[in-house]
């Protein structure tokens, strides 16, 4: 017995010896990862095209800006083609794009239909397509952006619950009619909306994501009803002439201004601290970059065929209240995400 | 017979009141004080544009790049000031801007003698693609503190009066003396009405066209000015937006003619107000923005045919040629 216990324990002592022997051993030669080469060689010298409605705004800058920075140290090129705000302009950027043959293409709509034929044939041709923040009826390898519906629902139940006790009177300012982003957020408030037969809409009406349109729109609906309580407004570039109405008939804190955007800082968190906005739901822009950086590394390193994959990643949404627009994440900079 | 004494402006100033006086009888909320005073507010930026227009399209001209005017030297003072620039220097900045602006305008078509819808067609377009590649970071520049004080101009009111109104009121007399009182008003109606006439009678029509065009600017700069202080920002997108149409609107639809020579202020506020008097009325009544168009393009077009027939074209009228 005792023989063989000597035996085993001299054996353990032995190969404990000997690993420790190797182990420098491994570490002097190191340890291939298998998989990363492939990975760098599925991204080298790709390129990325991006069309988006428009450059020149904190959205789509951002964006541009985010993937840029996730994806250009790998060796991948991201060409952005602007459109202006026209959509004809936009469909012919897109087809340039696809006979240029780039490895993916990031879409951001103007409406669910327009590119949507081009779409499915960019796929055919096997260009993965990743589209952002405004899905059309095509859908493709990947959509990466906000729920409207929910952001119109989170908005709506914030006015309510500011209303509870007040006169329950609401009002909402849309953004332009033929923006189904528009629609849906407008869905979203009136999913809300009919749950709570006590709640009076005023007045529900387009501003065009025009501030100015909103400022007039919302002096006059003030005037008819001093007693508003709350209002939904579709987008905080727009609602900052909704806020200057509210302001200037010194009725800041007693209206309740519910807004959503992409969470710059002056644009957002700014104007929130400043009281002009008490909600703005945020659809953080850099994280939806890094997540449309993430789908391209996962799809482009798959290898899989753009037409196999359909998903979607809806942005998580932040809630900007005066409780963390002080805080140094709530909101983004342009200028640090362009560094 | 007696019917044809009625001139576009008359006819349009009738709309106006009926449309009123409807809205005051059968609208609860329509008829106050507070409620008025926003009708004029809201349309006040409008009303200052249309009075720059009338400058130009009285001496036979038309100003399309108004709205560059209006969108890119007010923007460059906010990214100016955001940036770090102190505001007197931004403010001087953005004027001496629309002033070159102004130039180029008048001397394109002063005596480069392109047609004015072209130039300033092809100058807007040059302004505001001037601001987006190389001014402004982003479309919407923001508000930032040191504009503190600027804000007085599109917000707050003096003895009660918003002062935007108070801004339109001071262009309006401003240009009203200008037309009216001085000796280059006359010469913008003389040149308005027979060019080659004017210049025969030795009226230097160059000098005096230039002049128009950076009056213009300028009045659409400070039209820009009120704008952004009233929203607390300068969405300078607003260039691809359809207001410029707005501002002939204003301008045509108050009776002054695109054929040049007649028409003044007065005709300005009588557009002003019935524009901004249907938008402030169908906001109340809460119609759906295609009814507001609908709606809008059927005033507009009873105020064009009531025009046409109780003016029918004749030799005189039919010359002068529209555009």
């Amino acid at each position: 017995m005792f023989n063989t216990k000597s035996r085993i324990a001299a054996f353990f002592v032995g190969a404990g010896l000997a690993a420790c022997a190797a182990v420098p051993a491994f570490a002097q030669q190191g340890l291939d990862e298998p998989f990363q080469a492939s990975f760098k060689k599925a991204l080298e010298g790709k390129t990325i095209g991006y069309v988006p409605v428009a450059m020149n705004f904190d959205l789509t800058e951002g964006w541009f800006a985010g993937v840029k920075k996730e994806l250009e140290p790998y060796g991948v090129k991201v060409v952005v083609r602007d459109p202006n705000w026209s959509t004809s302009a936009g469909a012919q950027a897109l087809t340039t794009l696809i006979s240029e043959k780039p490895a993916a293409i990031i879409v951001h709509n103007p409406d669910v239909q327009t590119y949507a034929k081009l779409m499915q044939r960019a796929e055919k041709e096997g260009i993965y397509i990743i589209q952002v923040n405004m899905g059309s009826v095509y859908r493709s390898a990947a959509f990466v952006g906000a729920n409207w519906i929910e952001i119109g629902e989170r908005n709506a139940n914030a006015v309510i619950k500011a209303c509870q006790g007040k006169s329950n009177k609401v009002a909402i300012v849309q953004g332009a009619l033929s923006a189904a982003t528009s629609a849906y957020t407008l869905k979203g408030v009136e999913n809300v909306f009919a749950k709570h037969p006590e709640i009076k809409v005023v007045s529900s009406q387009a501003a065009d994501w025009d501030a100015a349109k909103a400022k007039a729109i919302t002096q006059t609906v003030l005037k008819q009803n001093p007693d508003l309580c709350g209002i939904v407004g579709f987008w905080d570039g727009m609602d900052i002439g909704t806020a200057a109405a509210v302001k200037e008939a010194g009725l800041t804190g007693k209206v309740f201004v519910a807004t959503s955007g992409g969470g710059e800082r002056k644009g957002a968190c700014e104007l929130v601290k400043s009281g002009a906005f008490d909600l703005d739901v945020s659809y953080d822009v850099p994280t939806q970059a890094a997540d449309m950086a993430g789908m391209i590394k996962w799809l482009l390193s798959s290898g899989i065929k753009p037409s196999e994959a359909k998903g979607s990643i809806y942005t998580t949404l932040t809630d900007i209240t005066k409780d963390n627009a002080d805080s140094q994440t709530a909101c983004w900079n342009l200028s640090d995400l362009k560094k | 017979m007696t019917l044809k004494r009625f001139s576009q402006q008359e006819v349009v100033f009738a709309i106006f009141v009926v449309l009123f006086a409807a809205f005051a009888l059968f609208l609860p909320g329509f008829a106050t004080t507070q409620n008025m005073l926003t009708l004029l507010q809201n349309v006040a930026v409008l009303g200052i544009l249309g009075l720059a227009m009338a400058l130009v399209v009285i001496g036979r001209g038309i100003d399309i790049s108004l709205i560059a005017a209006l969108a890119v030297p007010p923007g460059l003072v906010l990214q100016m000031v955001q940036d770090g620039y102190s505001l007197p220097l931004s403010i001087a900045v953005a004027l001496a801007l629309a002033l070159a602006f102004g130039l180029v305008n008048g001397w394109l078509i002063a005596y480069a003698e392109v047609p004015s819808l072209f130039a300033t067609l092809a100058t807007g377009l040059l302004l505001a693609g001037l601001g987006q590649a190389s001014l402004f970071k982003l479309d919407v520049v923001q508000w930032s503190d040191g504009m503190k004080g600027f804000e007085h101009l599109g917000q707050g009111s003096v003895l009660g009066i918003p002062t935007p109104i108070i801004a339109f009121a001071a262009v309006c007399i401003v240009v009203a003396l200008l037309l009216r009182n001085t000796r280059i008003g006359a010469y913008v109606y003389a040149i308005g009405d027979n060019p080659y006439g004017a210049r025969v009678t030795g009226i230097p029509s160059r000098p005096i066209i230039v002049l128009q065009y950076v009056l213009a600017a300028l009045i659409g700069c400070f039209a820009g000015f009120v704008l952004a202080a009233s929203v607390n920002s300068m969405p300078t997108r607003i260039f691809n937006s359809t207001l410029i149409y707005d501002v002939i609107l204003v301008v045509v639809l108050g009776g002054i003619g695109l054929s040049g020579g007649r028409g003044g202020v007065l005709n300005v506020i009588i557009g002003t107000l019935l524009i901004g008097t249907m938008l402030n009325g169908m906001t109340i009544m809460d119609i759906s923005y295609s009814g507001q168009n609908l709606i809008k393009g059927m005033v507009l077009l009873a105020a064009v045919i009531a025009d046409s027939f109780l003016n029918p074209r004749n030799e005189e009228t039919a010359q002068q040629g529209d555009i």
